[in-house]
């Protein structure tokens, strides 16, 4: 699946609260909702996600959230996993995630984000963002 | 329960003097002695039987340099300990040959450690092949640099020992592209590869060495390659053909033909049997001085004028 193509203007707002961030610490406080951009409603709670990495299987698979959330990818297996979007151009790679280690992702377009793990390509998961 | 022969194709009764005595503790690797243009595998701690081999050689795999996890705290002890095996062999390898992992991040140190253990076999040669750890994380550009001397393309090359045909290919750097879920090899080496057999002599033994194994042992877990058929496809009118892999840190073998199929066992920690665990992650819950156990023997008998493998597996335990 393809990532929805991008409008040069409206990327122009929302490009710069992406944040990409890999660290062992927590991710810090959400960041602030686009304005405005787009006509999907904004979350309506904590605009934050998880997605566990575990026994070779991201958890959940499927992932469906609201434009401007992030998601945080958290490495809890002994061996190390990316998170990698699929797709030409590659919207976000975590690199190498060894244990407990994460990696966030603030997603500011919707669309269906295919990704898979660059170690162990049959591990895959999609973000769906409304 | 330590001494059964496992796979026995022929079953044709020839009295070799017995079996070769033929034991590879998990953590070590396997020598291949070359006799007559036929392979046969036996291990370490087998009696002087590469005597009257023409060659030996030696396969280490998945060394996974950098990796401390469970109770595998101590990769390059083990890493160390198969290479101080090689070096007491009687009869000195001329080659060895590492099918991938060498490394578990691709980190500047774990590369250089891996160097550094490597460069302290006695042997006339190194050849190494990437695994896919040594590629995902910036496509292979700092094993390249340290070890794809004198290779092709992602690392593939073929060289010629004493008239055996040695192919080093490359089956991991698609699986980072994540154009497939198992290994591949791509258009551009198959190419490559089947020129570069072309103008052999039937009767050249073939050896191919790459990491992912080159017949699907469990396509859920990705062990397989997808483009094997193709590259087989090219070996198909040699008389013997030896394929040698790692990637799945256990012992397989498998004959198809004049194709025999093995799998080494890694030197850092092994990795459960196909579905045998909800994933194939580094073995758990082994205590560390229960590890002898897990790891194991391996015995490969050969029976030299038929070319077939015979194996026999006993754990570390077994044997003390």
């Amino acid at each position: 699946m393809k990532p929805a193509k991008y409008s040069l203007l409206a990327s122009s707002v929302v490009s710069a609260i992406i944040g990409i961030q890999v660290s062992s610490n927590p991710a810090p406080a959400d960041p602030p909702a686009p304005v405005a951009a787009t006509s999907y409603p904004p979350a309506t709670h904590s605009a934050a996600a998880n997605v566990r990495i575990d026994n070779f299987s991201f958890q959940p698979r499927e992932l469906v959230i609201a434009v401007g959330t992030t998601v945080t990818w958290q490495n809890a297996d002994d061996v190390p996993h990316t998170a990698t979007s699929k797709g030409d151009p590659q919207v976000f790679d975590s690199g190498a995630l060894d244990t407990d280690e994460k990696f966030s992702f603030t997603f500011s377009k919707p669309g269906k984000y295919a990704y898979y793990c660059k170690v162990h390509p049959h591990m895959t998961g999609v973000i769906t963002v409304k | 329960m330590s001494n059964y022969i496992e796979k026995d194709a022929n079953h044709d009764g020839i009295d070799r003097r017995g079996f070769l005595k033929c034991m590879a503790w998990a953590g070590t690797g396997m020598v291949w002695a070359m006799k007559g243009g036929l392979l046969s595998a036996r291990a370490f701690g087998a009696d002087a039987s590469a005597q009257g081999a023409d060659f030996t050689f030696v396969q280490v795999s998945d060394s996974h340099v950098g990796f401390n996890k469970g109770a595998y705290t101590d990769v390059v002890g083990t890493f160390q300990t198969a290479v101080s095996r090689i070096n007491a062999l009687p009869k000195a390898p001329s080659l060895v040959l590492h099918t991938g992992d060498l490394s578990h991040l691709s980190k500047p140190a774990e590369f250089d450690t891996v160097a550094q253990v490597m460069k302290s076999i006695k042997t006339e040669r190194l050849f190494f092949v990437p695994g896919e750890h040594d590629y995902f994380v910036d496509g292979g550009k700092r094993y390249l640099e340290r070890f794809g001397k004198g290779t092709m393309g992602t690392g593939w090359q073929s060289f010629d020992y004493r008239g055996v045909h040695f192919i080093g290919l490359v089956n991991v750097a698609n699986i980072s592209n994540g154009q497939t879920a198992l290994g591949e090899i791509g258009h551009e080496q198959l190419e490559w590869m089947e020129k570069d057999v072309a103008g052999l002599g039937s009767s050249t033994p073939i050896v191919v060495f790459a990491h992912v194994p080159l017949w699907t042992v469990y396509e859920k877990w990705g062990w397989g390659t997808v483009d094997s058929a193709q590259a087989l496809s090219y070996l198909k009118r040699f008389g013997s053909v030896s394929v040698l892999n790692g990637h799945i840190h256990q012992i397989l073998q498998k004959v198809e033909g004049n194709v025999t199929f093995h799998t080494a066992r890694s030197t850092a920690f092994p990795q459960p049997a196909p579905g045998a665990a909800p994933s194939p992650g580094p073995m758990k819950n082994i205590a560390a001085d229960k590890i002898k156990g897990y790891l194991g023997l391996t015995r490969v008998d050969y029976v030299e004028h038929t070319g077939t493998l015979a194996t026999t597996d006993s754990t570390l335990a077994d044997e003390a």
